[in-house]
């Protein structure tokens, strides 16, 4: 079954996705559910979005979702409208909420421990060095010599 | 005969490896001379033997030989002889070979080319090197061997995946083993290193070839991949996030992060645990990137066969180099004591930005590349990370890079003046800022990623500029032109790379926000616009091509009534694997490409057409080239061909 799902989203791959004859009268409504289908991942396949993939699910979702833009929903209400029936799973780019947080939080956190680690570091040294140069007393005499 | 000669000498190369990786190791340790002289021939050897393997199996390839299951599996007698020879390494078994083929040739390398390593760091270099090779080669042998028969040879072959019939994939794959790979070397540098005790300027002027030499290949195989995806998949899409390109992304990032802390190692004696690190790390990616490419544990398009045995393998060997690695890392990396102290505002900490901007990105690669796993495994989620998380989450580190890189490019070392820095970029800044309007201005819609693409790409470029510039010093013109003329390689390398990325920055930007698509049905000798362009459906013809039929279709663009171009975007259906390929047409030039595609006949009559304006494509791969031509000047500058230079003097001093 995997391997028929596999062969059928690879083989589709190529052929087209989006047809002329699903798209919207209205441009700016269109624009609206490509961007919109560009986020939205097609259930069954490698991880195309239901735009680029060219199998029957796929489809019916961009009527779907073209359906609900036509009634007036708005983006988010789209959006949730194929989340409540096909989950998370959907989305591409996962909410940021709850464990996924982990998942939106990982580079900045990373960015601010590991900035702030260097700082710290590059301090330690320095303040390290410093001691290990010359005392005051030593600094006094070397000017004296170099004086003369 | 042939074909068991190749096996046998796969088998003889494992036992070679074994001996490359106990005896020279065992005689650093016990500072036994004779043992580690076995190094150098043994790594000379392995190489000889999975070369003369590689030719064994690119020679059943050629000939067509269906005795062998994997010929079978991957060619069919009517495929052009490009692609027969690309078949070789067009599946799992044989990638492998030629991975392990790569490796030990980078261990034969750093035998013609270490003449002036000590002894004892050569040895363990080599000997670490020929572990990596042991544990592939068992790998090999034990799950995926290339060289098994079939008893009842068919007449003919299953065929090549007809997506990967096309000469841009058919060498994307050798260049990005040959820089993964060839971050073993960096590896192998960095355990031997940790095994001394010691890493000086001189370990990181050694190391730093190697990571050079790979991070070139891995840019033009991932530049390679990119401009293939872009024409052959047919939606002009250049970059989806998909985890088999992260996996070639995260040790190119971390590649780049390792470039430039080693030159702080080499210039500076400073950040000397961290390029430890960053090396292992650099390596470590591209067993992960491996790892999921063959293990199907995460499922992507491109992904080869996917065999659990294998996976569970390959984990194997991840988790005991990077394990070891690490483990050793812990217990050693205080001994390297860090020498130059560097003030808050000075070139070190430009590269600690750097680094830093680097690592942290390819995390976010990485987590997101892992998070559906990880997801699924601990917190019970089924989801998807893709392109708009990455779009979303990764770009933001690009930008402060972008921002970041000419100020920390021109700061001097140890101890700077921000201000003293700046005052020569106020002019690379007034055309950043001129080209971020001009592009506000010209621009259609109301973007902000094109203003912003264009500012960044113009301050990264001529803020590089400004950086040759000032090597030139003052004085006539003549005097500077002078100067220009014996700049370092180096020098001009770094300009190169630099506005390479920025060039790169810039036309992705461009692309993502001033791409025009349109979508039609189109009858036969119908026009259409396509932004200021017309458009023709002059014809659609039937073709036959060598191992495929073809519905080619003859489109011709046009502008105010002169002809632009004629194009033939084609649909393929290759009979062997009954599987179709779109072969869009696209018209190249320097600001825009006008890309066509055919598609499939409509029942009211017609065809399917998308059509394209994608502003400023080639720039993508201009400026990837323009970084990995930046990488090769570097590689060729003097200091590392005077180390080159050492060692025929040793030579000739011990005759």
């Amino acid at each position: 079954m995997r391997a028929l799902i596999l062969a059928v989203c690879l083989f589709a791959a190529p052929a087209f996705a989006v047809q002329p004859g699903e798209m919207l009268a209205d441009p700016g409504l269109e624009a609206r559910a490509r961007a919109i289908s560009a986020n939205l991942r097609c259930p069954v396949c490698q991880g195309e979005s239901i735009d680029d993939s060219n199998a029957p699910i796929s489809r019916d979702l961009r009527l779907a979702v073209r359906e609900r833009l036509l009634e007036g929903d708005s983006d988010a209400e789209v959006v949730d409208y194929v989340v409540a029936r096909f989950g998370e799973f959907v989305l591409f780019k996962p909410r940021a909420e709850g464990s996924s947080l982990i998942l939106w939080l990982a580079g900045p956190a990373m960015l601010l421990l590991g900035g702030g680690i260097a700082f710290a570091t590059s301090r330690r040294r320095a303040h390290a060095a410093e001691a290990e140069s010359l005392s005051e007393a030593d600094k006094t005499r070397l000017a004296d010599l170099l004086d003369k | 005969m042939i074909v068991e000669f190749g096996h046998f000498t796969l088998i003889l190369a494992f036992m070679v490896a074994l001996v490359q990786t106990v005896l020279p190791l065992w005689g650093a340790h016990k500072r036994d001379a004779r043992l580690m002289a076995v190094a150098d021939p043994a790594a000379v050897i392995q190489f000889l033997l999975i070369a003369a393997s590689f030719a064994a199996l690119t020679y059943a390839f050629v000939t067509s030989d269906f005795s062998l299951k994997l010929v079978v599996a991957n060619s069919h007698t009517d495929k052009p002889m490009l692609y027969k020879v690309a078949g070789v390494w067009g599946n799992h078994e044989g990638s492998l070979l030629l991975w392990v083929l790569a490796l030990s040739g980078f261990g034969a390398c750093a035998v013609w080319f270490g003449g002036n390593l000590p002894a004892t760091l050569k040895a363990r270099v080599l000997g670490v090197q020929g572990s990596i090779g042991l544990a592939f080669l068992a790998f090999m042998l034990l799950t995926s061997n290339p060289f098994l028969r079939l008893a009842n040879p068919p007449m003919n072959g299953g065929d090549l995946n007809p997506l990967l019939q096309d000469p841009g994939l058919a060498f994307h794959p050798p260049f990005l083993y040959l820089g993964y790979v060839g971050l073993s070397m960096s590896f192998s540098f960095a355990i031997a290193a940790l095994l001394e005790g010691r890493v000086d300027a001189a370990w990181g002027r050694w190391v730093r070839p190697w990571t050079l030499a790979a991070w070139i290949f891995l840019t033009i195989g991932i530049a390679l991949g990119s401009w293939w995806a872009y024409y052959e998949l047919g939606w002009g899409g250049f970059w989806f996030w998909d985890p088999v390109e992260n996996a070639s992304f995260m040790p190119w990032l971390i590649a780049a992060a390792l470039l430039h802390s080693a030159i702080v190692v080499e210039k500076r004696e400073s950040l000397k645990a961290w390029t430890i690190l960053l090396a292992i790390l650099a390596f470590g990616f591209s067993l992960t990137g491996t790892f999921i490419v063959r293990s199907g544990v995460i499922t992507s398009v491109h992904a080869f066969a996917n065999d659990p045995a294998r996976g569970v393998f390959i984990l194997m060997i991840l988790a005991f180099f990077m394990g070891g690695a690490l483990t050793l890392f812990a217990f050693r990396a205080n001994v390297l004591e860090a020498r130059g102290v560097f003030s808050l505002i000075s070139r070190e900490t430009a590269l600690v930005t750097n680094n830093l901007l680097l690592a942290v990105s390819a995390l976010v690669v990485f987590v997101g590349t892992i998070w559906p796993l990880v997801a699924e495994l601990v917190f019970a989620r089924k989801l998807s990370v893709g392109a708009p998380f990455f779009d979303a989450a990764f770009s933001p580190f690009m930008v402060i890079l972008a921002i970041v890189l000419p100020v920390g490019a021109m700061l001097p070392w140890k101890r700077a003046e921000i201000r003293r820095t700046l005052r020569p970029l106020r002019g690379a800044l007034a055309l950043a800022v001129a080209a971020g309007l001009l592009a506000y201005a010209l621009q259609t819609g109301k973007s902000t990623l094109g203003p912003i693409g264009a500012a960044l790409g113009a301050w990264v470029v001529f803020g590089a500029l400004v950086d040759l510039g000032q090597r030139l010093g003052r004085g006539g013109l003549a005097e500077r032109m002078a100067r220009l003329a014996r700049l370092p390689r180096a020098d001009w390398g770094k300009a190169m790379a630099h506005s390479g990325l920025g060039i790169t920055l810039f036309a992705v930007a461009a692309m993502n926000a001033w791409s025009i698509e349109d979508i039609r049905v189109v009858k036969l000798g119908e026009s259409f616009a396509l932004g200021p362009y017309e458009v023709t459906l002059q014809a659609v013809n039937e073709v036959e091509g060598p191992n495929y039929s073809s519905t080619m279709a003859d489109m011709l663009i046009s502008l105010n009534g002169a002809e632009v171009a004629l194009l033939h975007p084609e649909k393929r259906v290759y009979p062997v694997q009954a599987m179709p390929t779109t072969e869009a047409a696209i018209d190249q030039g320097l600001f825009r490409d006008l890309y066509l595609v055919i598609g499939d006949p409509q029942d009211a009559g017609g065809y399917a057409v998308r059509g394209y304006i994608k502003p400023f494509a080639d720039w993508i791969w201009g400026g990837a080239l323009l970084m990995a031509l930046g990488g090769m000047f570097s590689l060729s500058d003097r200091r590392f061909r005077a180390a080159a230079g050492a060692r025929r003097t040793v030579a000739v001093a011990a005759e």
